[in-house]
């Protein structure tokens, strides 16, 4: 017999405010290999035309669907029925601003944050189209790989106690994308060029250390690591600036 | 006329893709001011889901040697069954490798040549020492070398915060969620696009010297598709409902050997270019058997057909979705499964409790990527408008003709990005902007008096209803195999649904960012260009490519070689189909290699 699921839904429309945050119950028939991808069109094109979410890519690999399952930020097109209770409860990202029901402004966020810790490869030199590219080794575009993978979801900013209650707190994925482009030889920033952005409480030592961010990437950013890489260095950094001065 | 929001800048770039987001540099580079327009974050654009790579000829890998842009302009144009345009294709083969070698500059962490120990087919690969630290490349489908580009298995992941991580550092204007509804226009010229928030569903007007539509594919006119649920080609139809820009070849539609069964999600092509293999409902690897020479890796077009040829000869497996194929990747082992094909893993653990390394992958040829699109001259301006330029995979350049081959296409989005991007730069230069004020208003009022009637509830349509029904008129009668019975009940129903899409009712009250009002306004669109899509497919009395009529199996050069262009013009209730002779410069049309022409060895397979 298939389940009836009941999904408790956060409903909230800045255009008529008048109306509080509130939670609404929609039901319905699971089917097999179901997703919340698939139950969210299902309620939206079937009971309530107004739902607003966020889909792109439905595989995971976007970032748009981040959202609180039943408490925990994960991806919704991700999250299959067959692993959730009778009764889910659906509630937007915290920290980031809330377009609408489920919908929240990743995007501005992030976008703020890379330009903020200006999160290109500094490098004045001119491309020459003729010339062979600079080598590199293997391994070390395998590590750089490995902090560019964050799909910008926003799951470890949602679920960090720092970044609920410090809003310029770049969170774990600002501090991996430090760690990214700190480990790229391209990228000529110097420690302490890199200290000016992140040495700070709202960088790198802000974070207090309890992992939330490590356990809720949905992609498996090696965000402990990445962490306790720029905390290293930028100690480190601030050490010689002390020392200087 | 109320209030609006309104926007001057040298260059709208609408789309901002790997496509939208290359020429947008080139832009800015060349100090114009640039704002680029996109209906999410850019980054979550469709350019970021693929995974499997982009193709250059630079030759550094023990599999590549030998291989330069001679090389790639002949997979490329055979790859296109001679219907792309080969001046387009000359450019790109020899730019690819100088864009690939910018982006490792830009920060792109290429996978690199290392000596590491790998096998192939059997044999182990030995790479070459002085070429360690070069750019590596992987095999992929048509191509004659390993030439495609990758990093793991997070291609255009990578290129693509590579590239937005430029326009950053240029500080380009980028105005996210937002979705242009159509093009101000006087039938002659462009002056910018009448746009609409979708945070708040206000109409904003931006106006430009010129516009760059490139906005990405058609995938969900079929709803099993590839594609990100924001691919609706809406570029295109805003294009087309102009009445003056056409566009080429629409019914040359590229479906995938290997969408995952049921959720369509894309095994990319790297699992067979890494040794993958397909296999039917015996365990039995049936690829060979017709296609001797290239197995899993000849074209997309032949691959997908000699699947569900195989499915049709008694050998698919069941399911409750319908027959499928597997796909095996045990061989390549844990290590190999869980590094470079990462993604892969991830996707059918997550989306379907299979764990690669040990159990087969259930797949099935499923829609991927659009030829088609707006139809441009080799600079990337677009036919019958001034001031309009196009590029990326809305557009119709045309270097694809009737089939891509993997790999192009990304590489196409930045190659073009770079070229269209200069001439649009070169151009805009001498333009003074000069539009007056009353056209904008009448482009303005009449999409407000679009969005008017719908709230006023008139009609009696669902528009959800109208979307299954045009997805289903396409799943089943303009797929992989295609006939004159089939295309034409297509068209009749396309053309049913397109009447009944002037009289779409809401269910919700239309106000402000509703979503259903957004799908709305879209949705007449979308259908013209389904029903575009399937008049072509039905006139084209041939194959090719993609293109395959069961009632004209062979491609008929004679009659063929020439691309369609669509019109809607004003009023119209269908496309006006005119063609234009294809460009052949250097190579006269010939056998592809593989393919139905050539496979002659059917040997085991019972047909
Ligand atoms: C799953 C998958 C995997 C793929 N893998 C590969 C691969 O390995 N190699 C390869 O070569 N190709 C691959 N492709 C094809 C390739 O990814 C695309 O063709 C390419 O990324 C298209 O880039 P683009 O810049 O043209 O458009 P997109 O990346 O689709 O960007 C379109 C942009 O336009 C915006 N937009 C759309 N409509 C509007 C509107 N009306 N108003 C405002 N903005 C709008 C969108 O928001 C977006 O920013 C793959 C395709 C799929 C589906
Ligand atoms: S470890 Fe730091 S970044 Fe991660 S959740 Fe805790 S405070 Fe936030
Ligand atoms: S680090 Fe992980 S959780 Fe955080 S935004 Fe990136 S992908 Fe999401
Ligand atoms: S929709 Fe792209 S990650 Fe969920």
């Amino acid at each position: 017999m298939a389940r009836e699921l009941t999904f408790r839904i956060m409903r909230y429309n800045p255009e008529t405010p008048d109306v509080k945050p509130h939670l609404q119950d929609f039901k319905l028939k699971e089917e097999p290999g179901m997703t919340l991808f698939v139950v969210l069109n299902k309620i939206r094109e079937e009971q309530d035309s107004s739902l607003r979410f966020d889909f792109v890519c439905r595989a995971s690999i976007c970032g748009s669907c981040g959202m609180l399952v039943n408490g925990r930020p994960t991806l919704a097109c991700r999250t299959l029925t067959k692993d959730l209770s009778e009764v889910t409860t659906l509630l937007p990202l915290p920290v980031f601003k809330l377009l609408g029901d489920l919908s929240v402004d990743t995007g501005t966020w992030f976008r703020e944050m890379s330009i903020r810790t200006e999160s290109w490869v500094h490098d004045d030199s001119e491309f020459d189209p003729t010339a062979e590219e600079e080598r590199m080794d293997n391994e070390k575009a395998l590590q750089i790989y490995e902090g560019e993978r964050c799909i910008e979801c926003g799951c470890c900013i949602g679920g960090c106690a720092t970044a609920n209650i410090r809003p310029d707190f770049i969170g774990a994925a600002g501090i991996n994308r430090i760690a990214r482009f700190m480990v790229d030889p391209r990228d000529k920033r110097t420690e302490q060029e890199y200290f000016e952005v992140v040495g700070s409480e709202d960088g790198v030592f802000g974070c207090i250390g309890l992992m939330a961010c490590d356990d809720n990437c949905p992609v498996g950013v090696p965000l402990r690591g990445q962490i306790a890489y720029v905390r290293r260095k930028m100690a480190s950094a601030g050490w010689k600036m002390k020392v200087k001065s | 006329m109320g209030h609006y929001d309104m926007f001057v800048t040298d260059v709208l770039v609408i789309g901002a893709g790997l496509a939208g987001e290359r020429a947008a540099i080139e832009s800015a580079r060349n100090g114009l001011n640039v704002t680029l327009l996109s209906l999410v974050p850019p980054r979550r654009s469709h350019s970021s889901a693929a995974q499997g790579g982009m193709q250059a000829s630079l030759g550094n890998t023990a599999m590549g040697k030998g291989d330069n842009p001679d090389v790639h302009f002949m997979d490329t144009v055979k790859g296109s069954d001679w219907g792309c345009e080969q001046d387009v294709a000359r450019l790109f083969a020899d730019t690819a490798p100088i864009v690939m070698r910018e982006m490792a500059h830009w920060g792109v962490p290429w996978n690199r040549v290392s000596l590491e120990k790998r096998i192939y087919d059997g044999k182990e690969i030995h790479e070459d020492p002085d070429k360690v630290g070069l750019i590596s490349a992987r095999n992929f489908g048509g191509t004659a070398k390993w030439r495609t580009c990758y990093t793991s298995d997070g291609t255009g992941h990578t290129v693509l915060y590579t590239m937005d991580s430029i326009v950053q550092k240029y500080g380009i204007t980028v105005h996210d969620r937002v979705e242009a509804l159509s093009l101000i226009h006087d039938g002659e010229t462009c002056y910018g696009a009448i746009v609409r928030d979708l945070r708040n569903g206000e109409l904003r007007v931006y106006t430009a010297k010129s516009t760059v539509i490139a906005t990405g594919g058609y995938g969900r006119l079929y709803g099993a598709s590839t594609n990100a649920v924001i691919n609706e080609g809406t570029g295109m139809s805003i294009a087309y409902e102009t009445g003056v820009v056409p566009l080429g070849n629409m019914e040359a539609v590229q479906f995938h050997p290997t969408g995952i069964v049921p959720s369509w999600i894309l095994i990319t092509e790297g699992a067979r270019g890494d040794g993958g293999y397909l296999l039917d409902k015996n365990g039995y690897r049936f690829m060979p058997d017709y296609e001797p020479n290239k197995k899993e890796l000849a074209s997309r077009d032949v691959v997908s057909r000699r699947m569900i040829q195989h499915i049709r000869a008694g050998y698919g497996v069941d399911s409750p979705y319908g027959q499928h194929l597997w796909l095996d990747i045990r061989h390549l082992g844990a290590k190999h499964i869980n590094t470079n094909l990462r993604e892969i893993a991830t996707i059918c653990r997550e989306f379907n409790g299979i764990d690669p390394v040990h159990e087969l992958i259930p797949v099935r040829p499923t829609q991927h990527y659009s030829m088609g699109g707006i139809r441009t001259n080799i600079d990337g301006q677009a036919y019958g408008l001034k001031n309009l330029y196009a590029l990326g995979e809305a557009a119709c350049w045309d270097l694809h003709g009737f089939n891509r081959l993997g790999g192009n296409s990304l590489a196409e989005t930045v190659v073009a990005g770079k070229i269209v991007g200069e001439k649009i730069a070169e151009f805009t230069k001498d333009v003074t902007l000069n539009v007056s004020t009353s056209l904008v208003e009448d482009h303005l009022l009449m999409q407000q008096k679009r969005i008017e009637n719908l709230r006023a509830k008139k009609g009696t349509e669902n528009v959800y209803e109208l979307r299954n029904r045009m997805e289903t008129a396409l799943n089943t009668n303009v797929h992989v195999f295609r006939t004159q019975e089939h295309l034409q009940a297509a068209v009749d129903e396309l053309r049913e649904l397109h009447k009944r899409s002037k009289y779409i009712q809401l269910r919700g009250d239309g106000n402000g960012a509703d979503p259903e009002l957004a799908f709305a306004l879209r949705l007449p669109g979308m259908i013209r260009l389904a029903l575009t899509i399937a008049t072509g497919a039905l006139a084209r009395t041939e194959s090719r490519g993609s293109h395959f009529r069961e009632d004209y199996p062979k491609r008929d050069d004679e009659n063929w070689l020439k691309r369609t262009l669509a019109y809607w013009r004003e009023g119209a209730s269908e496309p006006e189909l005119q063609y234009e002779p294809v460009k052949i410069t250097e190579s006269q049309p010939g056998d592809r290699g593989y393919g139905e022409a050539t496979a002659g060895a059917k040997s085991g397979v019972k047909q």
